[in-house]
């Protein structure tokens, strides 16, 4: 165990901090372990979600399991693009895909639940795998285009084969309060329970992945891949195991919100939807778990306030009110890319940093923003991030060490 | 051509996203002479060049044209005000003819005098005037450094600025091209601004020469006296 | 045989479609390296504009202009005010901030035009033509279409090649910092740009509405597959997406002819991807791949 040291913040050497808000400090021993806080901060978060669902109604049980559902596929897709590097504007498809093999397993071969989620999260992660490999060598805008392509596409899957498939009417996925809950426990709060919990198990095993060595390659993937080839790292399955994961983390949101809604059908499952899993990410801040959880829970809960607002002040009818949220993910998207790089995480930072002292934190993880071989046009772009350029001065041996893994 | 104007760059603070190259230079090009800015890498030639043609906006100090001050506009209006910069490393447009390039220079002449100006220029470098019609890329590197010198005439300029002309061509066309530069001064009265490693060559052609170490100027005096100073010569010129 | 006919004009009809979007890829990618993911939604804007119009003076061709003019503005404003701030940043910011274009110009259209399916009218008729007794299946409107997107594309030609302005265009898009030093206005002829893009975008959502009835998501997949035909032609290569637009057409016409239409659009994923893995710089490209 470490001396007690009389900063209340204190650097671990050889793993990241984790970035949970600003000014939030973890005592020494606690640092030292990284599976072990993250266990702590997934128990704590149960608790604290069993608390809220018991205490309020149906609809917030419902509003907990979506959130729940989204939260889980815009962790892998903040993963992706933050970690490895790679652009996904497709992972709705995966999502599709655990909901649609979950239903089916329902149907026709009645497995019990928890295999269910299982299976189609690993039906996920193995389309994820196919369409990693097909594109390993993509990079940038022809990888964005191979994923648009693929949300595109795949509704027509289902009007295809749409005897097995439902067509657009889709499947349907009802399930059950499992009985050793008692007869009064609510379907609702059954579903809530069961999303929160199997996202916080994703999440864990997320923050977990992200810290470990395989994260460590794929930043260093996403930061140089020539040099990161040359430090021995395979590039391409590091790419291809990045996809693998976001998809199966989308395919488990897809088989969580599929039981929430209790249908699968292509409507579910638009363009729309991955792109909304983008502004999550990109809300929350490309790289970030915690911005994962901002963002998804953002982007469930504003858009039916923004409705009814909009709504209640005459600008829009009912029927043409679900355009909005539409509006607004395209608005946050081209502003928090604008504005602020590093989305609400970053942004926050960059509000809250300079009063409470972060000490020689790196950034949880770069963002396009501050890649320094942007191009210098005129030389009076200052880089995106001033602070952190100074941070780096103050920075201490280790995380210089860190540093230089990463750069 | 029109007027030699004269170059005062006063007091200038340049650098790239924070890191200063330049501390407080100021140089004067007179109006139709040659001064060569002399130095070792990284002493700030290029910096300054870039600073005068809009390229890097400075941090302090004034870039005057015949008295205006042109420090911190942008690149396309600092040439339409009459200063031509001709990049290290040339910036021959590959994709484009020989013809094109030069056409792109005369966009910024009057129309009615593009066609003679044109045929100016291919009477000068007559080099050109044989493969006007093929690609920039195909052209060896002392055609490409006639070329982009000839483009750079084209704007029809008041100041010529010249960064390292002499870059990986083979000495018989480094003579070659720094020929050209003294008739073009002799014959237009333009003023030029040459930067240049090849010390002892650019003070071969040159008037006055300024020596540039560690972006400050450390000697400013008529090339001659320049070329005769030995102690100068081996510290800062290497020769 | 006369099946096979048909397939294939139908197919270089839909092809022309393709290789409109193609186009104006092509024209935004040489000259700011960013790759347009709002093209298919800004068409379909304008597109939406025209019908309105069409509504409101039962006039096709005052709506068609207005349309081309549309198409010119959108892109203007666009790349002024947004893309302008990404130019110079790393890709992923460009590639995020088109796809926020796209999404919010769907919603949009959304909420001002309603999300039903509209039809939408066509120039000339819809009847068959044909030679003597031998029914060609393609109609006035589909030789219409081929002629709209040949002569815009050889109109830009021209002006690219052999005016001033197209001078400046292309060393713009070449070589941008040279251009600076030689006067080019570079800002401007990026906006230029990226309105004869919006111009050609116009175009093509005006030309295949009527077959896909125009709704906010209308153009998704014809720009998925416009962009599969750039990707085709090699991203660098205005002749490349004229030429990979049509061999697309032709080719998803015969799979969607023979097999099925419904396969049309998967065949479309398959051939992108299938062109992504083994040629990713396109068949006339002969640029390495570029790391972006």
């Amino acid at each position: 165990m470490a001396t007690p040291s009389p900063t209340p913040r204190q650097a671990p050497p050889l793993s990241d901090q984790v970035e949970f808000g600003p000014g939030i400090s973890v005592s020494p021993w606690l640092a030292r372990s990284t599976l072990l806080r993250h266990a702590v901060f997934a128990i704590v978060g149960a608790v604290a979600l069993g608390v809220i669902s018991v205490s309020l109604g149906a609809y917030r049980d419902f509003q907990m399991a979506t959130v729940a559902a989204n939260v889980v596929a815009v962790a892998g897709l903040t993963v992706l693009i933050g970690l490895s590097g790679q652009i996904s504007i497709g992972n709705g498809a995966f999502m599709a895909v655990g909901g649609y093999v979950a239903a089916l397993l329902f149907i026709h071969l009645h497995w019990p639940l928890e295999l269910i989620i299982v299976a189609a999260t690993v039906a996920a992660a193995l389309v994820g795998a196919v369409f990693g490999i097909a594109a390993a060598r993509l990079r940038g805008p022809y990888l964005a285009g191979a994923t648009l392509m693929l949300a595109v596409a795949l509704p027509f899957f289902a009007t295809r084969f749409s005897g097995v498939l439902g067509g657009d009417q889709g499947l349907g996925f009802f399930i059950t309060v499992p009985g050793f809950l008692g007869v009064n426990f609510s379907l609702s709060r059954w579903q809530a329970w069961l999303s929160c919990g199997c996202g916080l198990i994703a999440l864990l095993l997320l923050a977990n992945l992200v810290r470990s060595r395989v994260g460590r390659s794929w930043r260093a993937v996403r930061d140089d891949e020539v040099a990161a080839a040359l430090a021995g790292i395979n590039v391409a399955r590091m790419q291809i195991l990045a996809f693998i994961v976001s998809a199966a983390c989308a395919g488990l949101g897809g088989v969580l919100l599929a039981i929430v809604v209790g249908t699968v059908s292509p409507g579910l499952f638009t363009l729309s939807l991955s792109i909304q899993l983008l502004t999550a990410a990109v809300l929350g801040g490309l790289g970030s778990l915690a911005g994962a959880i901002w963002g998804g829970a953002l982007l469930v809960l504003a858009p039916t306030y923004l409705q009814d607002v909009v709504v209640s002040h005459g600008f829009a009818s009912q029927t043409t009110s679900s355009s909005i949220p539409i509006v607004a993910y395209g608005v946050v998207l081209i502003v928090v890319m604008l504005i602020f790089p590093r989305g609400i995480q970053g942004g926050l930072s960059r509000l809250v940093g300079p009063i409470i002292r972060r000490g020689d934190d790196a950034p949880a993880a770069p963002t396009p923003g501050d890649d320094p071989r942007a191009v210098l046009t005129r030389g009076d772009d200052p880089p995106r991030s001033p602070r952190e350029r100074t941070s780096w001065r103050r920075r201490s041996p280790a995380a210089d060490r860190k540093e230089k893994g990463r750069r | 051509m029109s007027n030699p104007a004269s170059l005062e760059v006063r007091e200038v603070s340049a650098g790239y996203g924070g890191a200063p190259v330049l501390r407080s230079v100021s140089i004067t090009a007179p109006a139709g002479t040659i001064t060569a800015v002399l130095g070792a890498n990284g002493a700030g030639k290029t910096t300054l060049l870039r600073a005068i043609d809009g390229s890097i906006k400075p941090s302090g100090g004034q870039i005057r044209l015949d008295g205006t001050d042109l420090a911190g506009a942008p690149p396309e209006n600092v040439s339409r005000a009459g200063i031509a910069h001709v990049p290290e490393g040339q910036g021959v447009i590959t994709e484009l003819t020989v013809a094109e390039n030069l056409q792109l220079g005369l966009l910024l002449r009057r129309r009615a005098d593009r066609a003679q100006a044109l045929a100016d220029l291919y009477q000068r470098f007559s080099v050109l005037a044989d493969r006007r019609n093929m690609a920039a890329g195909t052209l060896s590197g002392g055609e490409r450094q006639m070329l982009v010198i000839a483009r750079a005439l084209a704007t029809d300029p008041r100041v010529l600025l010249l960064d390292e002309p002499s870059l990986g061509l083979a000495p018989k066309i480094v003579r070659d091209v720094l020929d050209l530069i003294k008739r073009l001064k002799d014959d237009t009265n333009l003023t030029i601004i040459l930067v240049e490693q090849n010390a002892r060559s650019a003070l071969a052609i040159a008037d006055t020469g300024i020596v540039l170490n560690l972006g400050a100027v450390v000697a400013t005096a008529p090339a001659g006296q320049l070329a005769a100073d030995e102690a100068l010569r081996r510290h800062y010129l290497g020769f | 045989m006369v099946e096979f006919l048909e397939f294939t004009l139908t197919g270089l009809s839909a092809g022309m479609i393709y290789a409109a979007i193609a186009l104006s890829l092509v024209l935004i990618w040489r000259g700011t390296r960013v790759l347009n993911y709002s093209q298919g939604a800004m068409a379909m804007l304008t597109s939406f504009i025209a019908l309105e119009v069409v509504y409101a003076t039962g006039n096709y061709w005052l709506a068609f202009a207005i349309a081309m003019v549309s198409g010119l503005g959108l892109g203007a404003v666009v790349e002024r005010i947004v893309v302008r701030q990404v130019t110079g940043r790393p890709p992923l910011n460009a590639v995020i901030v088109t796809i926020g274009l796209l999404i919010g110009i769907e919603g949009l259209a959304g909420l001002f035009f309603g999300g039903n399916n509209r039809s939408f009218p066509e120039p000339y008729s819809p009847n068959g033509l044909s030679i003597g007794k031998v029914a060609l299946g393609i109609t006035r409107n589909d030789i219409f279409i081929g002629v709209a997107v040949l002569a815009a594309a050889g109109l830009l030609a021209v002006v690219f090649q052999y005016t001033s302005i197209g001078l400046r265009l292309r060393a713009t898009a070449f070589n941008s910092p040279v251009a600076r030093l030689l006067g080019v206005r570079v800002g401007r002829m990026l906006t230029l740009g990226w309105a004869l893009a919006g111009l050609l975008g116009a175009l093509a959502g005006m030309l295949v509405s009527p077959s896909t009835l125009l709704s906010p998501n209308s153009m998704d997949a014809i720009f998925v597959l416009g962009f599969t035909a750039a990707v085709i032609g090699g991203l660098e290569s205005p002749v490349g997406a004229v030429v990979g637009g049509l061999i697309l057409g032709v080719v998803l016409s015969y799979a969607g002819g023979y097999l099925g239409s419904e396969v049309v659009n998967l065949f479309g994923l398959a051939a992108l991807l299938l062109v992504l893995m083994l040629r990713p710089t396109g068949l006339f490209s002969s640029a390495p791949a570029r790391r972006v």
